[in-house]
């Protein structure tokens, strides 16, 4: 057993750097080929690129109006997503095996990343609310890398998504701030550190700080994403007017699509973090 | 061109709001170095601390979403 582990680790250091390079090429050149079709031009210029209309909603059926009930694309890449977390999840936890397969500690590595993020940022108190943050992760992590699968849709990438994401943490918070501490939850906004000349005028600053938070919250997530993938797309669009010389823009792809990877990922866990400090500022008001 | 002037503002005023971007990334690029140049005079504290990082990146992100979201309600909302 031993000598077979090291024998497994050793080996594919190399190969994994090898494999996840081909992997991404491949999706870039794929994410080019997808697009390349949106790009004939009907007026004869090449350079006529939008970037933006890989975020238009669509329905799925038939070409009408777009109510609460409809289904669209963005409904679609979100339930993609609860569905892979359910997979993964319902695997990882079907073996409870004291050597992991791959699923399991796949698994138990998100579960433990969460739960450590929770402990340290939060405190140990905030443990009972980790299945929200635990969700809130995966549902991001899950829908970002979705998103870079080509031609799929970035559900993360609009502020309509993340605005309810934002708000249930905003409310979620605010709530918890009131019900764990009463009126004792305003002390949040009165720094008792400061000279009591200040404190009347920084508590201002800190309640339009709070309220903005879920604004800058949601935005951040959607902006990112939104932004990344808009470049990408700017970037095809330069590659379908170059001709033959497109190897440069399609390497520039490769390029910025490894930086969305670590973007998508690096975002969900901005999110979850400061959701982890909002709740500590919920359970312990006092500065 | 044709179009009236109110658009030409908006436009104006969205390419301005945009500036905000660039100085948040002067933000996160003070936060990352100042972290780096800590964490290089005392690599066995940095590991601890990259929540922190993080937090800091996200509160400078913060002010410069401002600025992208004043572009953006210039651009669609106004």
């Amino acid at each position: 057993m031993a000598s077979e582990s090291t024998n497994t680790s050793d080996a594919p250091k190399g190969n994994g750097r090898m494999i996840a390079f081909v992997l991404i090429a491949i999706a870039a050149v794929l994410f080019f080929i997808g697009y390349v079709d949106d790009y004939v031009p009907s007026d004869g210029n090449y350079l006529s690129i939008h970037p933006m209309d890989q975020f238009e909603i669509k329905p799925l059926f038939g070409a009408g109006s777009i109510e609460w009930y409809t289904p669209t694309n963005a409904t679609l890449w979100m339930a993609l997503a609860i569905a892979a977390i359910t997979a993964l999840m319902v695997m990882g936890t079907k073996g409870r095996a004291v050597v992991p397969t791959r699923a399991q500690s796949m698994a138990e590595l998100v579960y433990g990343f969460v739960r450590k993020m929770v402990e340290d940022v939060a405190g140990k108190d905030a443990l009972p609310y980790f299945p929200y943050i635990f969700t809130v992760f995966l549902f991001i992590l899950f829908a970002n890398f979705l998103g870079l699968i080509p031609r799929s849709f970035t559900t993360t990438s609009h502020i309509a998504v993340t605005i309810v994401l934002a708000m249930g943490v905003f409310l979620t918070v605010t709530i918890l701030g009131f019900v764990k501490n009463g009126a004792g939850f305003l002390s949040l906004f009165w720094v008792s550190s400061a000279p009591l000349a200040l404190r009347p005028i920084l508590a201002i600053i800190e309640l339009i700080s709070y309220f903005v938070r879920p604004v800058s919250h949601s935005i951040r997530l959607a902006g990112n994403v939104m932004a990344g993938h808009a470049v990408l797309k700017v970037f095809a669009g330069f590659a379908s007017a170059l001709g033959l010389a497109a190897v440069a823009p399609i390497l520039g792809i490769v390029a910025i699509y490894a930086l969305e990877v670590l973007v998508s990922a690096i975002q969900a866990y901005v999110f979850t973090i400061l959701t982890c400090v909002y709740l500590k500022d919920a359970l312990h008001p006092h500065h | 061109m044709e179009g009236d002037i109110a658009q030409m503002g908006q436009f104006i005023g969205a390419g301005l709001a945009a500036i905000g971007s660039g100085a948040a990334a002067i933000g996160v690029g003070h936060v990352a170095g100042n972290f780096l140049a800590g964490a290089l005079r005392n690599p066995s504290a940095a590991a601890g601390q990259t929540a922190t990082l993080f937090i800091g990146i996200a509160f400078a992100e913060a002010l410069g979403i401002f600025a992208f979201l004043v572009a953006l309600l210039l651009m669609f909302a106004v």
